[in-house]
């Protein structure tokens, strides 16, 4: 690999995508994007005596899939890079405990798929691992209550508020796949002042207007050399403002932009507010539908660019700004 | 690349975020509020008829009303109805009683002692610790000023 440009990674060897799996709740099968999922979940509680518990079931579930999908075991897999919204990642640590596979523990907020999916493309070219997997999840009744209030909790939701995916997504990278990882960017922490944590799509918007100009600059590339540039999760407020951002910069996303957010739900039936949100969406949506509609030759080559509000409850209460970072991943089949 | 600043960026957030529909919230919560105000009236009436002085008929309506909203809490309802009804099912004790309920069930995967008994008040906490306090000073104010 190489740098080109002064972030982007280049891939000379291309690490692949040898499977996938997207795993969802009750909300999400009922959403737009419901056929594209590989299981769902009519129970939210998985089972599990709690949401955490149900969390981790959900990356367990996502693992185990795509193993499958690809034919290769997890005694197979060299390194699994995961993460999630809970507390020090329980819901990846829990649930990934009975593979046995080495670890590395990720947050990225809403980004890890991106994050995850980058870091195991290096392992892979590098040779440091032959197989890597990349996965995240994420709940709403977890997130609920970790970062808002409890569930039964009669409260009014704001129109910019998103709706957390209670959902897994999980990729295999290795060599010899169809879709090929060729480019990624990590990037920046990006703060513009924004405090509502009911409006994270504006907290990430500026992150994901930076991360995408600093790669069609290292690139040289502009926005209609791409089948689709899919966004993760600026939701309805975030993706105006993104649109806003690199327009006053010229560049215009129209026709080739979709956001993760916008393409989970109906916004219109779902009563999601201004779109959906957590590590799970953009990684559902990544994994269940954008990968499969390369493979069927749909999208031939894409930017994914997960969004992340790096916030924590703690910082919210002191009344902290809440910065979003947004890594970029260039995926094509040939 | 060019970025706008911080206090740009706050008008640019402002411009591209819907309003909250502040009219509707507020009918929707003089409706529901007057309602269950309704309510309040009925039993209050109805625990009168059935022999009950007016003091204490008035103690058993918030009972009931707690009551009522915990149940309701605990079926899944109350959310569902507050989501329209706002300030309407907040403000009355049935918010009070939600606001203890719904933290008892959330935190019970936490134990009975750490979990339901400290996160219980969580979102009541506030509104006890200063309500208490706001009493004791208009108290020491009514009695030292003699009000009453």
């Amino acid at each position: 690999m190489k740098r080109i440009g002064k972030n982007t990674l280049e891939f000379e060897m291309p690490p692949t995508i040898l499977g996938h799996a997207a795993i969802g709740g009750k909300k999400e099968a009922e959403g737009p994007l419901g056929a594209d999922y590989d299981q769902t979940f009519q129970d939210t509680t998985l089972n599990t005596e709690s949401w955490e518990k149900a969390e981790a079931q959900l990356q367990k579930e996502a693992v185990a899939l795509a193993l499958e999908k690809s034919g290769f075991t997890a005694g197979q897999m060299d390194v699994i890079f995961a993460g999630d919204l809970l507390n020090q990642c329980i819901s990846s640590t829990f649930g990934l405990l009975d593979f046995q596979i080495p670890f590395l523990g990720q947050y990225g907020a809403c980004s890890t798929m991106a994050q995850t999916l980058l870091l195991s493309a290096v392992m892979v070219e590098s040779g440091a691992a032959e197989r890597a997997v990349a996965v995240t999840s994420s709940h709403f009744c977890s997130a609920e209550r970790q970062f808002r209030t409890p569930l039964e909790y009669g409260a009014q939701r704001t129109p910019t508020a998103q709706w957390t995916a209670t959902a897994s997504g999980c990729a295999i990278v290795g060599k010899d796949g169809a879709v090929k990882i060729r480019r990624g960017l990590a990037g920046k922490i990006v703060d513009l002042g924004v405090k509502d944590a009911a409006n994270m799509g504006a907290a990430m918007a500026p992150a994901a207007a930076t991360s995408i100009y600093e790669f069609l600059e290292d690139t040289g590339t502009v926005p209609s050399d791409y089948d689709g540039i899919f966004t993760g999760d600026l939701g309805l407020v975030g993706t105006r403002l993104l649109f806003q951002t690199l327009g006053e910069n010229g560049i215009d996303l129209k026709g080739v932009h979709n956001d993760c957010g916008l393409m989970i739900y109906d916004r219109e039936t779902q009563d999601v507010h201004a779109g959906g949100s957590g590590c799970g969406c953009s990684a559902s949506v990544l994994c269940g539908h954008l990968l499969k509609k390369m493979q069927r030759g749909k999208l031939r080559n894409i930017l994914f660019c997960a969004t992340g509000a790096l916030m924590s409850p703690t910082s919210q209460q002191q009344g902290e700004n809440i910065p979003g970072v947004c890594h970029i991943l260039n995926l094509t089949v040939n | 690349m060019k970025t706008a600043s911080k206090q740009q960026y706050s008008e640019m957030v402002k411009q591209a975020s819907p309003n909250s529909p502040v009219l509707k919230n507020c009918v929707f919560a003089f409706l529901f509020g007057g309602f269950i105000c309704t309510i309040g009236q009925v039993l209050c009436q109805l625990y009168q008829n059935l022999g009950l002085e007016l003091k204490d008929a008035r103690a058993f309506v918030s009972v009931s009303l707690i009551l009522i909203s915990a149940v309701f809490t605990a079926l899944g309802w109350y959310d569902n109805i507050a989501k329209v009804a706002g300030a309407g099912t907040l403000v009355p004790i049935t918010g009070f009683a939600n606001s203890m309920v719904s933290p008892a069930m959330e935190f019970k995967s936490e134990g009975f002692i750490t979990g339901l008994g400290a996160k219980m008040f969580t979102v009541a906490g506030p509104v006890l610790v200063f309500g208490i306090t706001a009493s004791v000073v208009f108290g020491f104010i009514a009695f030292f000023f003699h009000l009453y």
